[in-house]
């Protein structure tokens, strides 16, 4: 069998080709989608913990915890 | 009727989280050498169709998702039960993240069923009850996801999403049997069913192997789509705070 018999199916070429493309891209969608998620939400929550232990900080009034004021974690 | 504890304690969000972590990498892999074993076979290895010449590879995707679009359903509707029953977060978590990959299987059944029956058939589309019902199966899916998405409350998204899963059960033996009970272009069962399977053994090595590669497929990305959920629902727990932290990103 050569490379181009093989690409042309028997003629079913369009049908083959389409049916294995498409659902080549619906599953790497299906299977990237929670990975992109996953890293969305752990952003999105590191914002939400900066974000609290400021108001706390501020809550708490300045001075009163001088160990910890500035948080050196990464972004 | 009350579970036991162990059962408890590995469905803790934590433990969920933690276990699974372990296992996403192992389905992966199964995954993809499955996929690339079942491929092969179904290319090179399988002879062409006496009857469909090389079209019914196809067979290879279609029946596969087929299988998974009922599978998933049967999944979903099982989690979605033990959730309603015995309140186990994890359950719920489980019935949610099955639905979108159960409706892209059931796309692709469709989907991949259509671009063979094209020229086997000479149509696209039929009402016929297999088809029907596969569309039906869809609308399930998608009447879950629309459901739980309007419900505000995950508990509540958790319940009303379990009642309509638990009902829309009733469509599976419709599915499979479709092809028995009512007059179809479709092809019946060639192995799903009590006799010998009637399909030569090239042919069924390719369909069994991507089976499994698509339950891997369902295991690996079922589990990463709950652990993520698992992440923005536990948010003010002390252990999401820790791994949200130490998470390399």
């Amino acid at each position: 069998m050569t490379a181009s018999e093989f690409f042309h199916m028997g003629g079913y070429a369009v049908y083959v080709w389409s049916s294995y493309g498409i659902s080549f891209v619906v599953l790497l969608w299906i299977f990237l989608s929670p990975i992109f998620g996953r890293k969305q939400i752990i952003r999105e929550l590191r914002m939400k913990y900066r974000q609290q232990e400021r108001q706390q900080e501020a809550a708490s009034g300045t001075g009163e915890s001088p160990g910890k004021n500035h948080d050196t974690g990464r972004a | 009727m009350k579970l036991p504890a162990i059962v408890h304690k590995f469905s803790s969000p934590k433990n969920f989280y933690t276990m699974s972590g372990k296992l996403i990498p192992w389905f992966t892999w199964g995954f993809g050498l499955t996929l690339i074993v079942g491929l092969y076979y179904g290319f090179f290895v399988a002879p062409p169709d006496y009857q469909q010449g090389e079209s019914y590879r196809i067979m290879f995707v279609h029946v596969p998702a087929a299988w998974m679009s009922m599978f998933i359903y049967m999944v979903m509707a099982t989690s979605g039960a033990i959730g309603l029953i015995w309140r186990i977060k994890t359950a719920d978590l489980m019935a949610s993240a099955s639905a979108p990959i159960g409706a892209a299987f059931t796309f692709l059944a469709l989907v991949t069923g259509s671009l063979w029956g094209k020229p086997m058939w000479g149509t696209y589309w039929v009402w016929d009850a297999r088809l029907t019902s596969e569309l039906i199966l869809l609308f399930l899916y998608l009447g879950f996801i629309a459901l739980q998405a309007s419900i505000e409350d995950p508990r509540n998204a958790a319940r009303a999403g379990a009642v309509l899963a638990i009902v829309g059960v009733v469509n599976i033996p419709i599915i499979h049997y479709s092809v028995e009970w009512w007059s179809t272009l479709h092809q019946g069962a060639t192995v799903t069913k009590f006799d010998k399977p009637s399909i030569h053994i090239t042919m069924l090595i390719p369909l069994l192997t991507m089976a499994v590669s698509f339950k891997l497929y369902y295991a690996a990305s079922v589990l990463m789509r709950a652990r993520a959920e698992i992440l923005r629902r536990e948010q003010n727990s002390r252990w999401v705070k820790e791994v949200v932290e130490n998470d390399s990103i």
